[in-house]
């Protein structure tokens, strides 16, 4: 539990850019702090905007890895920064801003309008024929789907999988795997009544399950551990089965 | 810099669960809804909540003979009579329905699991046969305060879930979602509120929407603690100050102030009582389980108000376990199997393993009280309106509505920003329906302006003032360490006069950062005089209460005192004033008389006038502190005597 002491002092290259001011050009500034028992990229981002440089951007909000607000691309890898310990990280520390998303200054990123935009396009949401009926006991569900579902909806919509994919970085419209994954979470609930006809227009694009190259950095940098690599391989067995099926059908019917 | 004025039927601040849901309703009903969010919706502090969601679902063995009756006694217990009741009865009539409607909107609840379970009660396995029939019915987890297992849960990421799958229905339904805004002051005039001025945190500029109803749906101010909060970093009462800053709208019951018992040490994140709740126990430093001497009978599971002082007492007795950030205790949840912690508790394992690093199926996890929610807030009425503004109308955590009264019941407020996010928001497009939009331009240039006023003062103030984050952490010190768990007039005296000094250092302080574009120096300068003020309104509202109730506790006033207490605190502060007003109004109408709780003292100075007495005044006494009008009649949804049929 308690952390040795620690005598190292921290060099911290951070970009900065502010989009907003047209004097602003992008470069990089260097701070130095003293490294204390367990302090993570929160705590040493918080004490470089007090006592070194109070304009700089970046973003926190819970702070327990829950809300997904602080990807940033730490030495070179995407990762938040709330639950990254600087006793894991060698004393040269660099934080880039995400790559793919809006920049909105320093390590401050758009991921709000991204998801929102991914959201809008693969109608994350339950497609019910039946409305809400306040009187009705709840639908039977097995306590074994639930998880299923669950574990699909624990992504917390950091981006790190989006700043980490290479497709993702040429096509802003590729769902990458935070959008992959959501609508595999949805296709696996049995209250989302769509058919597999709807679920192909989804999913079976190039900014689809079949736009992914295979390279697979979304599931190592998830901070959630997420099992993408079977989230697409379910996505594709779905999609193909619909795509033959409908082959068959119309064959039949000619 | 040009200056905009944005118009939309329904205003509201703050994109948590209370503020969607509400937000939902008012587009459902046809109107044209807009939310401003500090952050991404869906990163707003309800993605946070663990546990559970109270509703008496009664689904398992251990919630047999649960009804809305028995929740409803059990918050009113928990809020240790502060609670109106009327409203706490609404909430538990509907919170069972607001489950069910999450469950429709996608939220995967853990399910019944028919056959036999294995559960941890009282620190004894237990094994128990669920009814086959309830198969796949939403199950229920044991929680604080409780008679019944009522917590409805989605693993520990319910408050995850249940925000994902609202804000998805506000995707569907095309709600307008402005993130990265802040609404800085409300625009009013007098009587009725017009919208609110805004800064977008993108750039810096102020603008304008005038709305037919603007709804406060911001959150707590656990901020005002400093570091000594489970809250995000979000939760500074942003809500709470523009409502006090009108000088018209009260604040309710400020000094009713929660602190959760198991908080991680050093870092205050949140262990949920969902690790208590299924079978976790808390020792001290010589691993014993002090909280069944001190709770014989709800033991780990009496109320968080009631275990955070045993807890706070223990540590004070010199049974914490030391360490370089002061003394905790431990939480012991390694019995309950790997397992149950990497799927009931995921979130949980995930919190230990990267903020403390180690392996609760193995390792004690380090734990202290922590503030973790403000029971107080905008004062409205069952409606949800608030007191004083007409068209102002309150939400969630961000209102004192006021079913928590001095103590909330864990996995209340999930439910509460659901149930009370439909009935308000239903209420909200009622009233919008009613009137007419006044963009009236004059009183929204005149707040743009003085908000921009504001921020230019700041940027133009020069020479060696104090500094913001300096003013921060002594808040923070002074609200943990003298308006804390433990309160005495002495203290609360000194904390009062060292807020108000940092009031005035305030005015003083000098900024470092003169961007007057987005300048995340300038954002926290211009919530911190706020914070402030809602600080002394905690302080002095827990000076001024000399007894004992729920989560305010006077070692100086130890007992609860319904003789002269039994009210709410009213707070009013106007801008050209040094101090803030207080007042006090009845709690409510009272269904079921003040009593013992069933756990922590049983000890009380009883109330002399009789019930009748009493509730004969309720209705004139709130309408003259400011309580408008409701649409039904107050009492209307009280069922009187009904929680007299259910056994205790």
């Amino acid at each position: 539990m308690t952390q040795p002491a620690t005598a190292r002092r921290l060099k911290f290259e951070i970009f900065r850019f502010n989009p907003e001011d047209e004097n602003s050009e992008p470069h990089i500034d260097s701070f130095e702090i003293d490294e204390t028992p367990f302090m993570s990229l929160y705590i040493a981002l918080n004490r470089i905007r007090e006592v070194h440089d109070p304009g700089l951007q970046f973003d926190f909000a819970c702070r327990s890895a829950i809300c997904g607000s602080c990807g940033m691309m730490v030495n070179g890898r995407p990762a938040l920064a709330c639950r990254t310990l600087t006793s894991d990280l060698p004393e040269d520390i660099q934080l880039y801003p995400l790559p793919a998303f809006k920049l909105i200054g320093d390590l401050s990123v758009d991921t709000g309008t991204w998801f929102r935009g991914m959201a809008e396009r693969t109608e994350a949401w339950i497609h019910e024929r039946q409305p809400f009926d306040p009187e009705a006991e709840e639908e039977r569900m097995s306590d074994d789907i639930a998880a299923a579902i669950y574990e699909g909806d624990r992504c917390i919509e950091c981006g790190c999988c989006v700043a980490s994919c290479g497709v993702a970085n040429l096509d802003p419209e590729f769902l990458a795997g935070a959008g992959l994954n959501r609508v595999a979470r949805f296709m696996m609930d049995p209250r989302d009544q769509r058919s597999d006809a709807e679920w192909f227009e989804v999913v079976a694009g190039d900014e689809g399950v079949f736009g992914c190259v295979g390279m697979m950095a979304c599931a190592d940098v998830c901070p959630k551990e997420l099992p993408l690599l079977e989230v697409y391989a379910y996505l594709r067995r779905k999609t193909l089965g619909a795509r033959f099926m409908a082959r068959n059908t119309k064959k039949k019917s000619a | 810099m040009t200056t905009r004025l944005e118009t939309t039927d329904v205003l509201v601040i703050g994109g948590g669960l209370a503020g969607e849901r509400c937000a939902i309703e008012a587009a459902a009903a046809g109107f044209d809804a807009m939310i401003l969010s500090l952050v991404p919706p869906r990163r707003s502090h309800s993605c946070a909540a663990q546990g559970g969601m109270q509703a008496a679902l009664a689904n398992c063995v251990k919630a047999e003979g649960d009804s809305p009756s028995v929740h409803f006694m059990d918050t009113v217990r928990g809020s240790d009579w502060g609670a109106d009741q009327e409203v706490a009865n609404i909430f538990a009539e509907e919170a069972p329905i607001a489950v069910r409607e999450l469950a429709h909107f996608g939220v995967p609840w853990s399910r019944v699991k028919g056959g036999r379970n294995r559960y941890f009660i009282k620190g004894a396995a237990v094994d128990i046969d669920e009814a086959l029939e309830n198969d796949g019915l939403i199950g229920q987890r044991d929680f604080g305060g409780t008679a019944k297992w009522r917590a409805c849960y989605a693993a520990a990421g319910t408050g995850h879930a249940a925000l994902y799958a609202v804000d998805s229905e506000v995707v569907r339904l095309g709600i307008t979602v402005r993130d990265r805004t802040e609404a800085v002051s409300l625009v009013h005039d007098g009587s009725r509120c017009l919208g609110a001025v805004v800064r977008c945190l993108r750039t810096g500029n102020h603008f304008a929407v005038m709305a037919k109803a603007t709804v406060i749906a911001s959150g707590g101010y656990g901020r005002i603690y400093g570091q000594y909060t489970s809250n995000a970093t979000i939760n500074e009462g942003t809500g709470a100050v523009i409502a006090l800053d009108t000088g018209v709208v009260p604040l309710g019951n400020m000094e009713a102030v929660q602190f959760h018992p198991t908080t991680l040490s050093p870092s205050g994140i949140l262990v949920t009582e969902g690790c208590r709740g299924d079978g976790g126990y808390l020792l001290d430093k010589n691993l014993h389980r002090f909280m069944v001497d001190a709770e014989p009978e709800k033991q780990e599971l009496a109320s968080r108000d009631v275990v955070s002082r045993h807890m706070a007492q223990s540590m004070r007795d010199g049974n914490g376990v030391d360490s370089p950030y002061g003394p905790h205790l431990w939480l012991d949840i390694r019995h309950l199997g790997e397992e149950h912690l990497r799927t009931k508790l995921l979130e949980v394992w995930d919190i230990c393993r990267d903020f403390a690093g180690l392996n609760p199926a193995e390792d004690l996890v380090p734990v202290r009280p922590t503030q973790h929610y403000s029971m107080g807030g905008v004062r409205v009425n069952k409606d949800g309106q608030s007191y004083g503004l007409s068209g102002l109308f309150a939400v969630g955590e961000a209102a004192c509505w006021d079913m928590h009264g001095f103590n909330r019941l864990g996995g209340n407020s999930l439910a509460e920003t659901l149930v009370s996010g439909r009935l308000v928001g239903r209420r909200v497009a009622e009233y919008a329906s009613g009137i007419s939009l006044r963009a009236d331009t004059g009183y929204a240039f005149d707040a743009i302006a003085a908000a921009e006023l504001r921020a230019r003062s700041w940027l133009s103030r020069t020479g060696n003032g104090p500094n913001i984050y300096e003013i921060r952490d002594a808040m923070g010190e002074i609200m943990m360490h003298k308006v804390g768990i433990f309160r005495n007039g002495d203290e609360l005296n000194a904390a009062v006069a060292e807020l108000q000094q940092l009031l005035d250092d305030c005015d003083n302080a000098v900024l470092r950062c003169k961007d007057p574009g987005v300048n995340p120096e300038l954002a926290f300068a211009l919530r911190l005089k706020g914070m402030l003020r809602l600080a002394v309104t905690v302080a002095m509202g827990a000076r001024a209460r000399t007894e004992s109730r729920g989560a305010h506790f006077r070692t100086d006033y130890p007992l609860r005192n319904d003789e002269q207490w039994l009210n709410r605190t009213l707070v009013r502060w106007a801008a050209d004033r040094s101090e803030p007003s207080f007042s006090y109004e009845p709690t409510g109408l009272i269904d079921v008389p003040p009593g013992h709780r069933g756990y922590g003292s049983d000890e009380r100075i009883e109330m002399k006038e009789s019930i009748d007495s009493y509730n004969e005044s309720v209705l004139a006494e709130q309408t003259g502190h400011g309580r408008l009008e409701t649409v039904e009649a107050m009492g209307s949804r009280l069922r009187r005597g009904a929680w007299q049929t259910v056994a205790h």
